[in-house]
């Protein structure tokens, strides 16, 4: 009787921690020949639709708990949520200068942190800054409108140049590697940020983002990530993209100049005759 | 191992048998086999309660591990008459929850009784183990830091954290004893076991799955607490403490290990083992029991109703007014 | 029937556009401004035969490419021109009055002299690609090429606009009083309806299934416009540029757009605004694109204009207008640094 229980138990012990497991190995793999996505007309992945991460990245992308606002008067509305992290290995390999730097960025996060002051979020940051973007996928460009401060990303499938000039969100040339679309992004100015946490990059940046279907409503967002100036070596994120399902859904206006000309113009408004 | 197990259902079966308050459970004679959930984990789920009048520690003078029935019933009684002594009304000491006048002492709800002198079965002497040196060093600092908030009514935060309704006993883990609201409500979905304490709706969802620790820079009030069934037996290791609710002197270093075994319809053995080599030169093992409790379990809004800090530091703050107010006057004299 | 005559002279102003544009585009390599006269060039062969639009790979006509709609065609008749078209010549010269007023060089170290001065940079639309339309106004209806009078209500708006705006005092005030295009919140290209921006007056279509995306240069402003059935948004979600609901009627994309916030008031237009586009493409280099304006609280009557797209070369660069917005911040803080001289001369002279 005993045994037989052990033995039950010890099978029942082992299907309930190895197809947890295998399930999500699987699910960290990417494009297996598993999920095959329906094809647009011109016969590539589809990628069309509205998109948006759910995770904590935004505030940090290293692991994290949660912690106050910096912004004493948002109490609970603006603290900041615990996160296991985005980036593979759990840190983000900066140069000894460069951790420095995260972390002055860090102590003075509400002064400088672009994301405040409604710049454009650049790459990858766009992706995961917590609001949906759109997807509008053609054969010569694969467009990303983000509702943040509607920021846009060109993906250049065709007649595929060097970046003329220094941007926000960088110069993106894209291309099919069998279900993934590859996007390679270089041309970013040093202005922009990787979160709330003062992460940041110089405009050596050089972004290569791996779009893969996993399911009919996700996709595989994997990032590498260099930048001799600030990193010791390139280095990796990933994380799913959730796609919006409901009816009509639409991106919005997100229209944020208007929001913080006050913070930012305030100081220079004509003060009333003493 | 089968010896440790026999000695706690022993003692919880006497202990059980020789109340008065408690349904006698059916004496075993082969070992109890919990009914199973969906999918086939051992039932846990209830409603459960461990107040109990044992401590944590054995009390200062008692050697012995064990109490005789009659010694256990008489160390309850006292601790009964202590908790319902009343107080004269309109003195300050009357200020402070007449507990049984709500029924929320101990002795008003279902307690779990135990003949042990205290909860701590290793050390054998029941008590805590002596602190390292880096153990006295934190102490110390940790003192000296409250010293620095200044008065208990000085701020919201130079207050207890369970008048911050922050977190209580309850939770853990390791789940002790609350005073009151004893209460805990286990479910248990495929692949993971839910515990809901009471006070202050403190929710701990263990997976099951084998998933590893976070990554240490992810730090919880009550942890981080990961999963695995040995048996009968649901083994619970918990670690990435914040360290801001240090348990008995406790740090961030701390790993507690729980042990949950049904043994019988109305009984979980609940066992702990505190590991934290920053703080003690030793590991330290207690044992206590959950009893099947009568449900729901009500909301706990502790923070939304939180009256009692916000008047006692608008007191404080008029208290010191009135007094400076004073000396201006005797200084103007 | 004349809806057919109306698109063969839809061709012929294109084939006219072609031959011009392509004049004038080899003249703005130059410094000069001035474009060269119009040489007679071969009709476009499309011209009297009703052009068919290629198509997108799941059957939309094919809008996409890189557009602009420069032009020197204002959308209202100038006063004093009653007709309609103008001969080629007077189109020529109407141009070139536009062109060597915006390339009128001012006396540097002069007040005058603080300014863009767009023809240095290339920016002038005699220097890029345009629009060429013999049309004295792009405004088609009313037939006077006028906008209609504002009606009492509208008016009335405008009066309380005005009310507000001498209420919150003077420009350099604070920078909620300065032009929202300076505020780089919003620029008049974007619309709806898409107006000449000036210059960067460029837009980018992409089509994917289901959707027409127009992106404006200026400030990186994108409208995807939805192709399939779903309701009128809710009237509390207003915006900017509103809310478009697009279909296609055959070869024409009409876009139909309410929702708008009110606060870029288009010629005194309120929220209530409702714009109608019609894009149809005409040549392989050219897309008709037709708007009509209604708004009872402002016009007794719809209005509608015919302003053409032509191709242009891409790619649209980044437009970070506000990320480097000195301007504003320079102005303000110019303002106050004049009231403080100000001040300070008051108190030395008492």
């Amino acid at each position: 009787m005993r045994n037989r229980l052990l033995i039950g138990t010890t099978l029942a012990l082992m299907a309930g921690w190895l197809l947890p497991v295998l399930t999500r190995v699987a699910a960290q793999a990417p494009a297996s020949p598993a999920y095959r996505a329906p094809r647009t007309p011109d016969g590539k992945p589809n990628l069309n639709g509205i998109w948006q991460t759910m995770n904590t990245a935004n505030w940090n992308i290293e692991p994290h708990p949660a912690g106050p606002s910096p912004a004493r008067e948002l109490g609970a509305a603006g603290a900041v949520p615990a996160g296991l992290g985005i980036v593979d290995g759990g840190e983000i390999p900066y140069l000894p200068a460069a951790r420095k730097k995260q972390q002055e960025n860090y102590a003075n996060r509400l002064k400088l942190d672009p994301e405040i002051k409604c710049y454009l979020p650049g790459v990858p940051r766009a992706t995961y800054q917590g609001m949906p973007f759109q997807i509008i996928q053609s054969t010569k460009h694969i467009m990303l409108i983000h509702e943040f401060a509607g920021a846009v990303r060109t993906i250049y499938m065709t007649d595929q140049t060097e970046a003329p000039a220094d941007s926000w969100m960088g110069w993106s040339n894209g291309r099919w590697e069998g279900e993934t679309l590859v996007v390679d992004t270089k041309g970013f100015n040093d202005l922009s940020w990787l979160d709330r946490a003062g992460n940041f990059h110089s405009d050596a940046l050089h972004v290569v983002e791996r779009f893969t279907p996993r399911s009919a409503e996700t996709i595989t967002y994997d990032v590498t990530l260099e930048d001799s100036k600030v990193f010791s070596r390139p280095w990796k994120m990933s994380m799913p993209l959730y796609k919006h399902v409901e009816r009509n859904a639409q991106i919005l206006e997100f229209r944020c100049v208007e929001f913080v000309e006050d913070l930012l113009y305030g100081h220079l408004r004509k003060q009333p005759a003493k | 191992m089968k010896r440790t197990v026999f000695g706690v259902v022993a003692a919880v079966l006497l202990a059980a048998a020789a109340s008065a308050a408690q349904t006698p459970s059916a004496k075993q004679t082969r070992p109890y086999k919990a009914p199973r959930t969906a999918d086939g984990q051992p039932d846990l789920q209830g409603f459960w309660t461990n107040s109990t009048y044992t401590p944590l520690e054995r009390p200062d003078g008692v050697t012995k591990a064990i109490y005789t029935p009659e010694e256990a019933e008489a160390a309850i009684k006292l601790a009964v008459q202590r908790e319902s002594a009343q107080t004269e009304p309109g003195t300050t000491a009357d200020v402070h929850y007449d507990f049984s006048q709500f029924g929320l002492d101990r002795s008003q709800s279902l307690f779990v009784r135990n003949l042990r002198t205290s909860l701590i079965v290793d050390p054998p002497n029941g008590k805590i183990p002596p602190l390292t040196e880096e153990g006295k060093r934190r102490t110390a600092q940790r003192a000296e830091d409250a010293k620095k908030l200044g008065g208990r009514w000085d701020s919201a935060e130079s207050n207890q954290l369970d008048d911050r309704c922050l977190i209580m006993a309850g939770p853990g883990p390791p789940m002790m004893d609350a005073a009151y609201n004893s209460n805990y409500q286990i479910v248990q979905p495929p692949g993971v076991v839910m515990i809901l304490t009471e006070m202050i709706h403190d929710v701990r969802i263990v997976t099951l799955d084998g998933r590893p620790q976070p990554d240490a820079k992810v730090r919880q009030w009550m942890g981080v607490s990961r999963g695995r069934w040995e048996g009968e037996t649901l083994v619970v290791e918990t670690t990435n403490f914040n360290g801001k609710n240090p348990f008995r002197g406790s740090d961030e270093n701390m790993k507690v290990i729980e042990r949950f075994t049904r043994l019988s319809d109305d009984t979980i053995e609940y066992k702990f083992t505190i590991d934290d080599p920053t703080m003690w030169t030793r590991p330290w093992s207690a044992e206590s029991a959950m009893k099947k409790t009568v449900g729901p379990i009500f909301e706990h809004a502790c923070h939304e109703g939180n009256f009692g800090l916000y008047n006692t530091l608008v007191g404080a703050r008029l208290e010191e007014k009135r007094q400076a107010e004073e000396a201006l006057k005797k200084g103007s004299k | 029937m004349r809806h057919r005559t109306r698109s063969f002279m839809r061709g012929g102003a294109v084939a006219l556009v072609l031959a011009l544009a392509a004049t004038i585009s080899i003249a703005g390599q130059t410094q000069s401004a001035a474009p060269a006269a119009p040489k007679a060039a071969p009709a476009n062969a499309a011209a009297g035969k009703a052009y068919k639009a290629p198509r997108t790979p799941d059957g939309q006509p094919d809008l996409q490419g890189f557009w602009t709609n420069s032009t020197y065609v204002p959308l209202e008749r100038p006063n004093g021109v009653t007709k309609e078209f103008y001969t080629p010549a007077e189109a020529e010269a109407a141009i070139k009055a536009a062109a060597e007023r915006e390339s009128e060089q001012t006396e540097p170290g002069t007040t005058a002299d603080v300014h863009y001065d767009f023809s240095q940079f290339g920016l002038d639309r005699s220097q890029s690609k345009f629009a060429m339309n013999l049309r004295t106004s792009l405004i088609v209806d009313p037939a006077d090429g006028k906008i209609p009078p504002v009606n009492a209500q509208g008016q009335k708006r405008a009066q309380e606009r005005a009310a507000a705006r001498k209420s919150a005092g003077g420009q350099y005030d604070a920078v909620e009083n300065m032009p929202i295009g300076s505020r780089c919140i919003i620029m008049g290209g974007a619309g709806p309806p898409l107006q000449n921006a000036g210059y960067n007056a460029n837009y980018q279509i992409v089509q994917s299934p289901g959707y027409v995306m127009i992106l404006t240069e200026m400030i990186h402003d994108v409208r995807i416009i939805p192709l399939d059935d779903r309701p009128q948004p809710p009237s509390q979600v207003r915006q900017w540029v509103g809310l478009s609901r697009g279909r296609w009627e055959g070869d024409t994309l009409v876009v139909e757009t309410t929702n708008f916030n009110g606060k870029n008031a288009f010629r005194g237009a309120s929220e209530n605004m409702k714009v109608t586009e019609r894009f149809t493409r005409t040549a392989d280099d050219a897309i008709s694109y037709k708007f009509t304006v209604e708004d009872p609280t402002t016009w007794d009557r719809s209005w509608t204009a015919d302003a053409p797209l032509v191709k242009t070369e891409g790619p649209i660069f980044e437009f970070a207008c506000h990320e480097t917005n000195y301007g504003i911040a320079n102005i303000l803080a110019g303002a106050r640094a004049d009231e403080k001289k100000v001040a300070e001369q008051k108190k030395g002279s008492n």
